[in-house]
């Protein structure tokens, strides 16, 4: 049953090119999956480990910034009088690299900040992600800063024996952030069901028994964090080759507030909430457009994630997900570990 | 050496009005566990009251502060009143995200109504600075700086004095207790919320004719609040004093002797350094209210 959902999902995605014509609709899919993969990505930490990151963009842009200048090229000074010269690689090394990157410093800010918790850890990856778009403001001989780095070549996949096929278009774009957000989700669900997965939950449902039993919290959360920030660092990449240009405004807070929203309306801890959230949340401004100036379209943004936050505070898919399972078994009331039960193990 | 004097007055001037934005941050953190994203709307809102009063209705500089604190008090009231009273008991995320939430909402709103064009505000003060000696500070400087530190006196003798305050403090310790001792909880919140916004929304007023006044002039202040309630410890309100001052001589050098872009970098390297090497704050020993 579950399988033959996930079947259908997938082909209904897959198709969509197909027949979907208009140019303005399908950047808007393509720009909302890419988003939806950064959400996966925070869920990753936000809904499997209980840790609420919103310095997530920072990683998003990481990526974006090193797969665009490694393609790009640049050439920067060092202190001493040395340059430091970068001649332009194919946009397919900076996708490997943006993901190395952003993984990279996902090891560091995961190694510094979660030696605090809560209110505090949330304060501190605000921090970072606000250092890194300070940096990518004013280290101008290698961001071009507010001017923004632009023609940014678009991905080419190598063909072995045919030579390279350059994606330009909305529909080979379309099919390329499909399938990255495919093996993102399939990656997280794996890591998810593993040994692993088991560890980050404990921890999140009670840290101090996940210790007791011998659960290496900072560990478990490092890793969490490097996957996370990798993942998130493959859809900036995917964002820089197909919107050709960024600037520093990649880093913005609201970024990772749209992210969050999308995890927490889907259903943090779900592994389709992102993907509903996301596309909900995503195509809402394509929606509300024609009715609303964009001012009022923000100010509908934030009373909507209000108004999630009080009416389904655990999110649309473990709530229907919850409703489904009641039906079927016939009981009347959950207890909340049943809940956290299903919540995890909601139908793919 | 006169550069030097120059930032250590310039450095006074600001950390006054920083310390009003954390000392309601502080307060709202300390004694409501809640992390108020809608901080850094209150100083825009501050400011624009400030606007409103001034240039659209053409009334007194003076009579425009006291309007915007009553301003912000009400709004924060209403805050509180709406989102927080019923989220009582909820966790701290589900909180943070419904401030989030209202900022959004209410930073989009100040968009609608009045743009995104900077707007700025005629004061009564005379052009030409104070010049003493090698330094010169102008006179809406010095004014901001004194009615900041008026402010900031009338806040720590309504915490320290008054029995609204006693019981602030009470619930701040211990909220179950105070409750039983009678002290109507729900009420503190409220007055506590309220009060942190009516700061906020002083410290806009105040700084919004020194600069200009645009939609999202707050977002910074927000932060720079956030560095210094950690800087000074959790409802420590000499601490968020202590630590405007610190902020504002780190900005102030920062600017001066590495680079003017980084200037705003400055608060999250503090919040940075100090969650990593004293997560409790400057000045932990002291953390409670008072």
């Amino acid at each position: 049953m579950r399988a033959i959902i996930t079947i259908l999902a997938v082909a209904a995605l897959a198709s969509v090119p197909l027949w979907l014509r208009d140019p303005y609709l399908l950047n808007a899919l393509i720009t909302t999956g890419i988003f939806v993969i950064g959400a996966m990505s925070l869920n990753l930490l936000l809904g499997f480990t209980g840790q609420l990151s919103l310095g997530h963009i920072a990683f998003f842009g990481i990526g974006a910034y090193v797969s665009a200048l490694t393609s790009l090229g640049f050439d920067i000074g060092l202190p001493g009088g040395f340059r430091l010269v970068h001649a332009p690689w194919p946009p397919i090394a900076g996708f490997v690299l943006a993901i190395l990157i952003a993984g990279l410093c996902g090891y560091f800010v995961g190694l510094l900040s979660f030696r605090v918790r809560g209110a505090y850890f949330v304060i501190v990856t605000i921090s970072f992600a606000e250092v890194v778009r300070l940096v990518a403001l004013n280290w101008v001989e290698l961001t071009q800063g507010p001017l923004a780095l632009t023609n940014i070549p678009s991905i080419a996949l190598p063909l072995p024996g045919i030579g390279e096929l350059t994606l330009r278009t909305k529909m080979q774009n379309y099919y390329l952030v499909l399938v990255v957000a495919l093996i993102a989700y399939l990656l997280i669900a794996r890591l998810v069901h593993s040994h692993f997965g088991r560890s980050m939950r404990g921890l999140m449902e009670n840290e101090t028994l996940a210790v007791s039993v011998g659960i290496d919290v900072t560990r478990t959360l490092t890793i969490a964090a490097v996957i996370s920030a990798a993942i998130a660092g493959a859809a900036g990449s995917l964002y820089a080759h197909y919107i050709r240009i960024i600037d520093p405004e990649v880093f913005a807070f609201i970024n990772t507030v749209t992210m969050v929203i999308m995890v927490i309306s889907g259903g943090k801890g779900s592994l389709t909430g992102p993907v509903v959230g996301g596309l909900i949340f995503g195509l809402l401004p394509v929606a509300l457009r024609p009715v609303m100036a964009p001012e009022a379209q923000w100010i509908a943004y934030g009373g909507v994630l209000i108004a999630i936050l009080f009416v389904l505070p655990r999110g649309i898919v473990p709530s229907l997900a919850q409703r489904f399972t009641r039906r079927r078994s016939g009981a009347t009331a959950l207890a909340p570990v049943a809940l956290a039960e299903t919540a995890a193990k909601e139908p793919a | 050496m006169s550069e030097f004097l120059q930032h250590l007055v310039n450095m006074l001037v600001l950390g006054g009005t920083y310390a009003l934005l954390g000392i309601g941050l502080t307060l709202i953190f300390g004694i409501m566990n809640v992390v108020n994203f809608t901080h850094g709307v209150l100083y825009t809102f501050g400011a624009y009251i400030m606007f409103i009063v001034v240039q659209q209705l053409g009334l007194n500089f003076f009579l425009a502060l006291p309007v915007a604190v009553l301003a912000g008090w009400l709004l924060g009231a209403a805050i509180e009143l709406t989102l927080l009273r019923p989220l009582r008991g909820s966790d701290i995320d589900t909180t943070m995200l419904v401030m989030i939430g209202a900022w959004i909402a209410m930073q989009s709103g100040a968009l609608w109504i009045w743009g995104g064009v900077a707007k700025s505000v005629a004061t009564p003060f005379p052009e030409a600075p104070l010049v003493l000696g090698p330094v010169s500070v102008s006179w809406l400087r010095l004014f901001v700086l004194a009615a900041a530190a008026m402010l900031i006196l009338v806040t720590y003798l309504l915490i320290n004095k008054t029995s609204l305050g006693r019981a602030m403090r009470a619930t701040f310790q211990d909220h179950d207790t105070a409750s039983l001792m009678g002290v109507n909880v729900d009420m503190i919140y409220t007055s506590t919320f309220a009060i942190g916004s009516s700061l906020a929304a002083a410290a806009g007023a105040l700084l919004g004719p020194v600069y200009v006044i645009f939609p999202q002039m707050g977002d910074l202040a927000a932060v720079k609040a956030f560095a210094i309630v950690i800087l000074g410890g959790l409802g420590n309100i000499t601490g968020a004093v202590i630590g405007g001052f610190i902020l504002a001589l780190a900005e102030e050098l920062g600017a001066g002797y590495v680079s003017s872009g980084y200037r705003d970098a400055m608060g999250f390297l503090i919040i940075i350094a100090v969650l990593i090497f004293r997560p409790t704050g400057l000045f932990a020993r002291a953390e409670r209210v008072g």
